[in-house]
């Protein structure tokens, strides 16, 4: 009992205890805050990356891919069993894209990937993640307004359709190309053609194949005089959308640019959906290089740089076409990859060391989403935890203040073990004094310190606010992050080890006093003064 | 009388059944010091036999022990040579936590400097060997009787106006009534006071002493007094004089 009393005594009249219940808070709180921000910075980094993998990805060695993927992914059903949720065949091959901007080519290698895009949102973690990745399926905002609402409905399977929008903005480009071209010709027509004459203004995003040799009435689309007769209708739609069709990654055709005060980060969009680009397929092999144009259905954002600066979706049927990977006898096409959603991601494990078993090894090699990505999330979680040990650092800086706070009371209450010994107190009871008492700090400091803890988490994003307002700069900047919150993932597992750890070393940190103070000769601390 | 009885550890096995043992006594108890290489010798033989209810007063000069006899025959220190006995039996080379219990049980001391725990009040003070004795929950469980204990001896020493006091809001007299009050409420069999007056004026010393001669004559307590003062020793039944480590019977008063 005498225990218990003192030991709240000396917490309550030493305010010295306060600095060690302080810094036990303290490293208490950032260690769940930092830990909840990075987790939750990694889940949603794995939701991305999942989002694009599905749960196994079977890759053929070759780029040349495998003929009749119906044949394959029965194998595949056969194996799997009813762990096989669905599958979609891909043809994965490098390339290049090419479109104009002010006149000049911007060139960027690409990852070309062919997909049908229903089978491909199917194989998606969860429905909807494929479709969230589109342009078309968002609302745009501006400082918080919504300045253009969604372009499809959320319920709207993912197809290679342009939307009414880009249609639009696709005629409304084609025609002022041709009376770009009508004017220019005009021009040549009156004057002497001037060798080397710049075109640079020319809006050359489109390349229509039929714009040149057609005659510009054919673009009188807009208002077709139909009684006179004059324009029959059977003429090619001069604005028809090619035959092969695109996501593009976000990364390849914005940039990012700051305004006149440097402070705003905007970015500049220069292909839009409805616009052609050029691709062409890069090939040491077979299959010759192609060059096709190709019309941007959808701009598609991941939110993983990677993904967003390196992917461009095409359909596949197109993409085997142009690269004859189509076989002319039975028009079966070659693939590249397969990837499966499974009906539970605990099995992945065991499914995939069937599948390596009984798909040929030369032929194919089939991992996890997390294998596959393996090096950078094992980078994520090493990360994690080299900061996890700096935190923790911090905790036993603390621990080592509670212990040289614990050896001055000790010394300075020589006097008072001496009594208590004297009353009879045994060597152990002195200890425990200390040693509850380094528990009570350790529980009301990693207490306290937990509660300040997750009201940061909770609150982050009004400290982030308030943090940005007075320091005038932007510390978290969404657009860089793509992020309109700061992602926090608190895990009550680790709240509770932090705390027991906290707690643990202030108890450890109050042993050695706690056993000077056992060790202390009754009669030798009476005597001390 | 007593003094007679004292024979060799050994012997003592063999004394007649009908003599009870002394309550208290020491047997040839040396104590040194050591500093570096020497030994500083404080007490050479002492040999003392403490009747059951017995006041016994023992004087000398500062410095010739009479603290440290009193800590070893109170279990807070151990003889260097000889033993101490606890009604015939040998209690210095009991395992610590016997020790730990005996100072508790048995032993109530009255400290020369009060010796009150600064951060509780004179209440708690008093009930720390209530509280050192029992468990955390025998002692919620019986915490009122133990308070209308502790508040009866506070009554009995005068101070039950200062409950909530801590010692550093009372008086010297007020203090050593509240060390007194702490060694009494533990009813212990034997007390231990070193100099209890030493700090306080005639008037306040005589009422301590007084205190200390009712609960002698009234509980049956054994008292053994270290005082400086002989005409308050003097008031004790019997008076001996530590002088070079070795006790001379000065007053076998009745
Ligand atoms: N730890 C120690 N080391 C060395 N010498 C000690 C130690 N403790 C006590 N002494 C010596 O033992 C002797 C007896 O001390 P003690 O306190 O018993 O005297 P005392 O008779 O109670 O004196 P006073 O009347 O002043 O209280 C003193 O000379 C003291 O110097
Ligand atoms: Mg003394």
């Amino acid at each position: 009992m005498y225990k218990l009393l003192l030991s709240v005594r000396y917490l309550r009249t030493r305010f010295i205890a306060l600095a060690s219940i302080i810094s036990v808070m303290l490293g208490v709180a950032t260690m769940i805050v930092v830990n909840s921000v990075m987790s939750g910075f990694g889940t949603e980094m794995r939701n991305r990356i999942h989002a694009i993998l599905s749960d196994v990805v079977v890759e053929t060695n070759s780029l040349d891919g495998v003929h009749d993927p119906e044949r394959w992914m029965q194998i595949i059903r056969e194996v799997g069993g009813d762990d096989i949720d669905s599958m979609a065949a891909m043809v994965e091959i490098y390339g290049m894209m090419t479109y104009d901007y002010r006149g000049q080519s911007v060139m960027k290698t690409v990852q070309l990937v062919g997909i049908d895009p229903l089978t491909r949102a199917k194989v998606s973690p969860d429905a909807g993640v494929f479709q969230n990745s589109l342009d078309s399926y968002q609302e745009i905002k501006e400082d918080k307004i919504v300045v253009r609402e969604p372009l499809r409905l959320p319920n709207e399977p993912p197809s290679w359709e342009l939307t009414a929008e880009a249609m639009e903005y696709r005629r409304h480009h084609i025609k002022l190309q041709q009376e770009y071209i009508e004017k220019r010709k005009w021009e040549q027509g009156r004057a002497k053609p001037e060798a080397g004459a710049s075109d640079d203004d020319a809006p050359a995003a489109i390349v229509n194949p039929f714009a040149d040799p057609v005659p510009s009435a054919a673009l009188k689309d807009t208002a077709p005089d139909f009684t006179t007769g004059q324009h029959p209708v059977v003429e090619v739609d001069q604005a028809a959308p090619q035959p092969a069709r695109v996501f593009v990654g976000a990364g390849l055709i914005e940039f990012v640019y700051y305004d006149e005060e440097g402070k705003q980060r905007k970015v500049m969009r220069i292909v839009r959906p409805g616009d052609d680009v050029m691709i062409s397929t890069i090939s040491a092999g077979r299959p010759e290089p192609v060059r096709f144009h190709a019309t941007v259905v959808d701009v598609f954002k991941s939110g993983m740089s990677e993904y967003d600066s390196n992917l461009v979706f095409c359909n596949l049927e197109e993409l085997q076409r142009v690269r004859g990977m189509i076989d002319p006898d039975n028009n079966d096409g070659a693939i590249t990859s397969i990837q499966i959603k499974l009906k539970n991601y605990d099995r992945a494990a065991e499914v995939v060391r069937r599948l390596q078993a009984a798909l040929p090894p030369g032929l194919f090699s089939v991992r996890t989403w997390e294998q596959k990505q393996g090096p950078l999330l094992a980078a994520v979680e090493i990360e994690k935890a080299i900061l996890n040990v700096l935190l923790f650092l911090i905790i036993t800086v603390a621990g080592f203040g509670i212990l040289a706070i614990f050896y001055m009371i000790v010394v300075e209450k020589t006097r008072d073990i001496g009594i208590l010994k004297a009353l009879g107190a045994s060597s152990r009871g002195v200890m425990t004094i200390f040693l509850s008492y380094g528990l009570a700090l350790g529980v009301v400091g990693s207490g306290v310190g937990v509660a300040i803890g997750l009201l940061f988490v909770n609150y982050i994003d009004k400290i982030e606010k308030g943090l940005s307002w007075l320091t005038g700069r932007k510390i978290f900047d969404e657009t860089i992050y793509y992020f309109p919150n700061i992602p926090t993932d608190v895990s009550p597992t680790m709240v509770v080890w932090v705390a027991l750890a906290a707690v643990t070393i202030a108890v450890l940190a109050s042993v050695l006093p706690a056993r000077r103070a056992a060790r202390l000769h009754p009669v030798e601390a009476l005597r001390y003064e | 009388m007593p003094e007679l009885l004292s024979l060799e550890p050994t012997r003592r096995l063999m004394q007649p059944a009908s003599v009870a043992p002394a309550h208290l006594s020491t047997v040839a108890l040396e104590k040194y010091y050591r500093k570096g290489d020497h030994k500083i010798p404080v007490l050479r033989g002492v040999e003392i036999n403490i009747r059951r209810g017995e006041f016994l007063s023992i004087v000398g000069q500062s410095g010739s022990g009479k603290s440290t006899l009193l800590h070893v025959m109170g279990l807070l220190d151990s003889p260097s040579v000889g033993e101490v006995l606890l009604d015939g039996d040998r209690i210095d080379d009991l395992p610590q936590t016997t020790r730990d219990e005996l100072r508790n049980r048995v032993f109530g001391f009255v400290f020369q400097f009060y010796h009150l725990l600064p951060e509780l009040n004179v209440l708690e003070n008093v009930l720390t060997p209530l509280m050192i004795r029992h468990s955390m929950f025998g002692y919620w469980k019986r915490r009122r009787e133990f308070k209308a204990q502790a508040e009866e001896i506070l009554e009995k020493v005068g101070l039950t106006h200062r409950l909530k006091h801590k010692p550093n809001e009372l008086s010297g007299g007020e203090m050593q009534r509240a060390a007194i009050a702490r060694s009494l409420v533990a009813k212990p069999e034997i007390l231990l006071a070193d100099e209890p007056t030493g700090n306080l004026d005639a008037g306040t010393g005589q009422e301590i002493l007084g205190l200390l001669r009712n609960l002698n004559e009234q509980e049956g307590l054994t008292i053994v007094m270290v005082t400086h003062d002989e005409s308050l020793a003097r008031s004790a039944h019997r008076l001996v004089r530590l002088t070079e480590g070795r006790l001379e019977v000065l007053n076998e008063a009745a």
